[in-house]
């Protein structure tokens, strides 16, 4: 018996010439996947013809089972969290979230307090009326995912979201993104140039190469094998050594 | 950095700058003011006086609503297609009303939207009876959403597309539609530059006067400027001009005011298209809304631009290069031009030393008198619209007919203060630069005095101060607000040629003049930007 994909993305293609990208692949419900690769690859759009923002040329994404061609970003089911500029810089915290859970924010007592107790998981209990500038670039991060906690989608994109906070720092935040999808029950797919954070939180890797998985396979154990030139080529290890 | 002595002619300068501003400023109001206390009011004055300030008031306000109304849709439109073919041209495009003399566009506009025009024509054959007139209200509101709905797009714009793309890729993924994404992610970023523009196309249109002239019609739709114009140019009626003048003052006044609170946005431009992607935007059929409001504007604004083309192609050119009335037109034109401009940069270039040299002592209180004295003095020129300034002046020369020397001389230094505030703000800068650059070089060098002015300071700031000339030029050929109270046989300039021709129906003639008068002015215009650029350029690469 095999159960449905959370995500499934059947033999997609995108572009054509330099940017063009095929991507195969389907993943299990929440399983955490990293996607590894040298820039340019192709990493972020594969996470962008997941989420929507741009449309295959060829094939089929189905999540949960369900094709998304044509669906637009915000019914396919995803939450996504960037870098950098997650937060909207002129609403304060509350009201950041809050979008989360209703895009023309009209929100009832029920919800602004189930943003409080967002922000109190995220460990930013408090935090509500204080504008994105006051906080530190960690603390927006948090907040990005207090978002992505109310808004409970089956599957969460991340596109390097730790990048730039530190080594001790993204390794908390790791933690708390793991612990928040459990409570969610989503499955991840996040973008990351940092073996050890994929070490750390995946149980599968993806690694592309100019624009192709060039390898699908179990995270553990991974950094160690040999027998892939593009691994060889990402880490910068010499062959045989 | 500068000697003892440099400092004392950079101050006696600023002085000898700020006496002259303020005699140019103050002698016409002190005329007004003595005049118009002799004058009462007469009986019907007063409900006339209100008509016209209540008209001024209404076609300013109509127009800013107008001009915003349409500017902010289509700069959603605009930073939603941030690649389409063309968008630069259109950008570009938006910038040209800004330069074009208002009596030029005048004439484009009434080749579009006249009796005759292409739009009558398109509206006679769906089948509406009753053609759109371009004189009275309407055909005011037409000309001013023509020149300020592509400026305030072009301040607009720009602080929309600084927006990061995550936003827009946030808010497709939350689901934000139209109305929400534009009230909570749009609209704060146009309010602060929107409110700017708002209040600078208000006061643009409170003090029209080009545009009122040859659109408005009759006594209905007459604003402030204009009815000072009339008061003294055909009913020599002083008493009334003093008392338009002094609503006009005080209108303009409360308006600069409430533009303080607002503080203006930077320059219009950095548009290069900004977020790549905008998952938001419709593709498609759904594409049309935005397809459709970005081509009808830009047809709105380029179909008098390419009117004023053909119709000018079409005149007889020949016979107008060959009448003698024209090149005497021309030869006043770039004499006053000229004669401005050389005043303008004169005058900027020591108010702007002036301050540089007071600014080196804070704590001063003469200094910094001094220095705000500058400040002010280049704002005030704001305050007092060039055909008040006219209306003073052409009363204290009692009308100024037979005269030539002191009318002439009056409409230099009308125009030099009209272009002093412009050039002031293109020179300062590039002043401070090569101050902080040079300024201890020179001395230690032992370069003084003038020879340091001839040798330093004016090779390094030659760029700058050959953008705010051009620009001085440009901006005096194709006004028609200080000529038009002087105008006669013997002062003839071309807005004052092109201005009859419009009134005695030769239109061909017109057309003519409007085309030759019009590219030259862009041409001078383009050639001030490229001159700014270098400018810009050269301020980059000199930073560490």
């Amino acid at each position: 018996m095999t159960t449905t994909p959370a995500i499934e993305f059947d033999r997609v293609a995108y572009g054509v010439g330099e940017l063009s990208a095929e991507f195969a692949f389907s993943r299990e419900p929440g399983t955490v996947t990293a996607i590894l690769g040298p820039s340019g690859a192709g990493k972020s759009t594969l996470l962008n013809l997941a989420a929507g923002f741009l449309e295959p040329r060829e094939g089929q994404i189905r999540i949960d089972g369900k094709p998304v061609g044509g669906l637009p970003p915000a019914t396919r089911g995803v939450s996504m969290v960037f870098q950098d500029n997650n937060l909207f810089a002129h609403l304060d915290i509350r009201t950041n979230i809050g979008l989360g859970l209703d895009p023309a924010l009209k929100l009832d007592a029920a919800a602004w307090a189930r943003v409080e107790a967002a922000l109190d998981r995220v460990g930013l209990a408090g935090f509500g009326k204080r504008q994105p500038g006051s906080l530190s670039g960690g603390e927006r991060q948090r907040v990005a995912l207090a978002r992505a906690f109310v808004r409970r989608r089956p599957l969460l994109l991340l596109d390097e979201p730790f990048d730039g906070l530190g080594p001790g720092l993204a390794a908390d935040m790791l933690r708390l993104m793991l612990e928040i999808r459990a409570e969610v029950g989503a499955t991840v797919l996040m973008v990351t140039h940092d073996p050890d954070e994929a070490r750390a939180a995946a149980d599968r890797i993806l690694l592309i190469s100019k624009g192709k998985i060039a390898a699908d396979a179990d995270a553990a154990g991974f950094f160690d094998r040999t027998d892939l030139p593009e691994l060889e080529a990402y880490l910068g290890r010499q062959r045989g050594a | 950095m500068l000697t003892r002595g440099e400092h004392r002619a950079a101050r006696g300068g600023g002085v000898a700058a700020i006496l002259l501003i303020g005699l140019a400023l103050l002698a016409p109001i002190w005329v007004l003011v003595a005049q118009g206390t002799g004058a009462g009011l007469g009986s019907g004055q007063g409900a006339y006086l209100m008509r016209i300030t209540r008209f001024t008031l209404l076609q300013a306000g109509l127009s800013t609503l107008l001009s915003l109304g349409l500017a902010i849709p289509l700069t959603r439109a605009l930073a939603r297609r941030p690649a389409f073919a063309g968008r630069r041209w259109l950008i570009s495009l938006f910038a040209v009303p800004l330069g074009l003399p208002p009596l030029v566009a005048a004439l484009g506009l009434l080749e579009v939207w006249g009796r005759n025009g292409l739009a009558n024509a398109g509206l006679s054959v769906l089948g509406l009876e009753t053609p759109f007139s371009i004189y009275g209200l309407s055909g005011i509101l037409l000309a001013h959403v023509f020149f300020n709905m592509p400026l305030a797009t072009r301040l607009i714009l720009p602080g929309l597309e600084r927006l990061p793309p995550e936003y827009w890729k946030t808010a497709a993924n939350l689901g934000m539609g139209g109305m929400s994404l534009f009230r909570l992610v749009e609209w704060p970023a146009m309010r602060r530059s929107a409110g700017a523009a708002a209040g600078l196309i208000f006061m643009l249109c409170a003090t029209s006067f080009t545009l009122v002239l040859v659109l408005g019609g009759g006594p209905a739709a007459t604003t402030l400027e204009v009815a000072i114009y009339q008061a003294l140019r055909f009913d020599f009626d002083p008493g009334r001009a003093v008392l338009l003048s002094a609503i006009q003052i005080g209108l303009t006044l409360a308006v600069m005011l409430a533009l303080r609170l607002i503080s203006l946005p930077a320059e219009a431009g950095d548009t290069r298209g900004g977020s790549p992607s905008r998952p938001d935007a419709g593709r498609g059929w759904r594409a049309l809304p935005d397809i459709t409001l970005i081509a009808l504007s830009g047809a709105f604004v380029a179909a008098p631009l390419v009117a004023v083309v053909t119709s000018g192609l079409a005149a007889d050119l020949g016979r107008l290069l060959s009448s003698a009335q024209f090149w005497r037109a021309t030869a006043t034109s770039l004499g006053i031009g000229l004669a401005a401009a050389i005043l303008s940069v004169s005058l900027a270039g020591l108010m702007v030393r002036a301050r540089h040299s007071a600014g080196a002592r804070p704590g001063s209180p003469a200094l910094g008198l001094l220095s705000g004295m500058t400040g002010a003095a280049s704002s005030l020129t704001l305050l007092v619209p060039p055909v008040v300034l006219g209306a003073g002046w052409f009363l204290m020369l009692g009308g100024g007919s037979g005269q030539l020397i002191a009318p002439l001389a009056v409409i230099v230094l009308i125009n030099a203060l009209m272009s002093l505030p412009f050039v002031i703000r293109v020179i300062e800068p590039a002043h401070q630069s090569a101050m902080e650059r040079n300024g201890r070089l020179a001395l230690s060098l032992g370069i003084t005095g003038i020879d340091r002015i001839r040798q330093i300071d004016i090779p390094a700031m030659l760029a700058p101060v050959s953008t705010g000339f051009v620009f001085a030029v440009a901006l005096s050929l194709g006004d028609l607000g200080a000529v038009a109270l002087f105008g006669s046989d013997r002062i003839l300039t071309l807005p004052w040629l092109l201005y009859q021709k419009l009134g005695s129906y030769r239109t061909a003639d017109a057309a003519g003049l409007a085309l030759l008068l019009g590219a030259t002015t862009m041409t001078l215009m383009v050639v001030a930007d490229r001159f700014g650029a270098g400018t810009f350029t050269r301020a980059r690469k000199d930073l560490p």
